[in-house]
């Protein structure tokens, strides 16, 4: 600091916006700027590359991909997606997979947003235990309820139904959903539920016209999570189903044939079974990245 | 926040608890069942007592995937936690670029597991994969289904393609909930870019690690379907982790005790490893809080 320089706040805060604005300018290097992105796109070829050699597959004939390789389908068909689209068989199995997909959702919203209040507004009797065993239930292995799994839905008669897949992700999906929407729920004040019931709003009332809109991008964030985990999933989907809810990805371990595998029938059913992820993805671009501090950023 | 002490808030959590209870607590009391019995079939079971547990804990091969889990899980992880830092600080901040970025990253963890294996199984093939077939071509002898120094590296390599996004994501979204007055107040004191990163992003960071940290050590310790599909655990054992053991214990072979027993210490080593890091960052945080006040 040289000579009397103002030492308001105001002209201080002046000072650093005009050095901040000059060093903009001139410190960043137009050649840093240049690694960066070359960095960035490096990455995101990387991520799209085995996508791109699926793509190309599927619109490849099975005497293509086995003739030799060809960096793109040079005589370009649509077989494998006709195929996919006119045997029930194939896109039964999308059916099926939305189907509990959705179930699972809404299974699991509907009882963790209860809960996940309690979690962030009361405390009582075992309260931390509690909610350190639902994260113990993240933990578990998928391989390990398998057998005890097929077993419990095949006694009570729940074998092979889209609710079985749907009540079996919940064994993970609730316990996340309880865990990012209470962070979400801690992030809205106290004194907004107090003024609320002097207001004259009963529970169930303040808590769908007022609090549910208050978190909706939680709420959104935790959809995308539900379905995400219980999308992805095929060990339990797989086990307890067998031809009446199969999961798309099941039915893909089926193009195994007599005469070797079907590679483009494959890797269509592959790119179809991205597409859904892509769409969801961009409902919530906006939310995603507070989400996946699962609200505690 | 100060919470209010009332028990009816037990009402609000019955009912996940039911559904939770039936999705967890019964089967989990079947496999508890089983691990001290030996069943032969519906009406003849004879209890055990520890016999199963102590043959588990002294399977040599059980033993051999124990550790190859643990090698993997560790692998993954030293790779996939800086690599992942690293793009959330080179992640386009605004615009269309942002979002477009975005939707590319998350794409991969958005694929269901055993198609991973199946995109993979189709990119690395002598043959008709791009990257099998690009290998060879520069000489290399290429082989995931001969070679398990290959079968490993295509299996790390798959696994940093498919989680890297989620520890990218989680700090993207750490750094995005740092004030620009921080990065204003750096550039006053002319800081370095790495002193930006050390006391600026890095603490604001610490928080998504632990849970990215966790829910990678988790996941990575009960993978399954994408190995399975790639390399269905061979050459020989050499990619055989422990869920794919466990399941052909009990699917396949049908060792109904031997495999509840493996499965509740497979759940423990998992529930002790998280336990103990959660712990130990939590207490590091501790100190150092302490520390600076």
């Amino acid at each position: 600091m040289t000579k009397a320089m103002p030492t308001t706040p105001e002209a201080v805060r002046k000072r650093a916006a005009a050095a901040d604005a000059k060093r903009r300018r001139q410190a960043r290097p137009v050649s840093r700027q240049w690694r960066r992105r070359t960095l960035m796109t490096a990455y995101i070829l990387f991520v799209l590359l085995p996508v791109y050699w699926l793509l190309n597959m599927s619109f490849q004939s099975n005497t293509e991909i086995l003739g030799g390789l060809t960096l793109w389908p040079e005589a370009f068909t649509l077989e494998h997606y006709a195929k996919i689209f006119t045997d029930p068989n194939w896109y039964m199995g999308y059916v099926n997979s939305i189907t509990y997909v959705m179930m699972n959702m809404v299974i699991s919203l509907a009882v963790a947003l209860p809960a996940a209040y309690a979690f962030s507004r009361y405390q009582f009797i075992g309260d931390k235990h509690l909610f350190f065993w639902l994260l113990t239930n993240l933990m578990a292995p998928p391989a390990v309820f398998l057998l005890p799994y097929f077993q419990l839905y095949y006694t009570v008669g729940l074998f092979d139904t889209h609710i079985a897949v749907a009540l079996a992700h919940c064994l993970f999906n609730i316990p996340l959903a309880v865990w990012i929407l209470e962070g979400f729920m801690s992030g809205v004040p106290k004194e907004i539920d107090e003024t609320a019931f002097i207001d004259g709003y009963s529970f169930p009332k303040f808590f769908v016209k007022i609090f549910i809109p208050m978190i909706s991008s939680g709420i959104g964030v935790t959809l995308f999570f539900l379905f995400m985990f219980s999308w992805v999933e095929l060990l339990l989907a797989s086990t307890l189903t067998s031809t009446g809810a199969q999961p798309i990805a099941s039915v893909m371990t089926q193009t195994k044939g007599a005469s070797g595998i079907d590679w483009g029938t494959l890797a269509a059913a592959g790119t179809l079974t991205i597409l859904p992820g892509i769409v969801v993805v961009y409902f919530v671009r906006n939310h995603i990245a507070k989400g996946f501090a699962l609200g505690r950023t | 926040m100060n919470k209010v002490y009332n028990n009816r808030a037990w009402w609000l959590i019955l009912p996940m608890l039911l559904l939770v209870a039936f999705s967890a607590i019964i089967p989990l009391m079947t496999v508890v069942n089983y691990s001290v019995q030996d069943v032969f079939d519906a009406n003849t079971r004879f209890f055990t007592g520890t016999e199963w547990f102590r043959e588990m804990l002294n399977d040599p091969a059980l033993h051999a995937a124990l550790l190859r889990q643990f090698a993997f899980s560790l692998t993954v992880l030293a790779i996939e936690v800086p690599l992942g830092i690293g793009i959330a600080l080179i992640m386009p901040k605004k615009g269309w670029q942002a979002s477009a970025v975005l939707i590319l990253v998350t794409m991969p963890l958005l694929i269901p597991w055993n198609v991973v294996g199946s995109i993979w199984q189709i990119f690395t093939r002598g043959d008709i994969g791009l990257m099998g077939w690009s290998l060879r071509e520069l000489g290399y002898g290429y082989n995931i289904t001969a070679s398990p120094v290959d079968a490993w590296a295509t299996i790390i390599l798959m696994d940093v393609w498919h989680w890297t996004p989620l520890i990218a994501l989680l700090c993207y979204s750490g750094l995005r909930s740092i004030p620009d007055a921080y990065y204003q107040a750096a550039r006053i004191d002319r800081a370095s870019k790495w002193s930006v990163f050390r006391y600026i992003q890095l603490p604001k960071l610490t928080n998504v690690l632990v849970i990215g940290v966790l829910l990678r050590f988790m996941h990575s310790f009960m993978i399954y379907a994408e190995p399975f599909v790639l390399t269905g655990g061979g050459p020989g054992n050499s990619t055989t982790f422990l869920s794919q053991s466990l399941t052909t214990m009990a699917i396949g072979q049908q060792d109904l005790g031997p495999s509840a027993a493996f499965s509740l210490i497979y759940f423990l080593i998992i529930l002790l490893v998280s336990w103990v890091f959660y712990t130990a960052i939590m207490n590091m945080q501790k100190d150092h809080k302490n520390e600076e006040a």
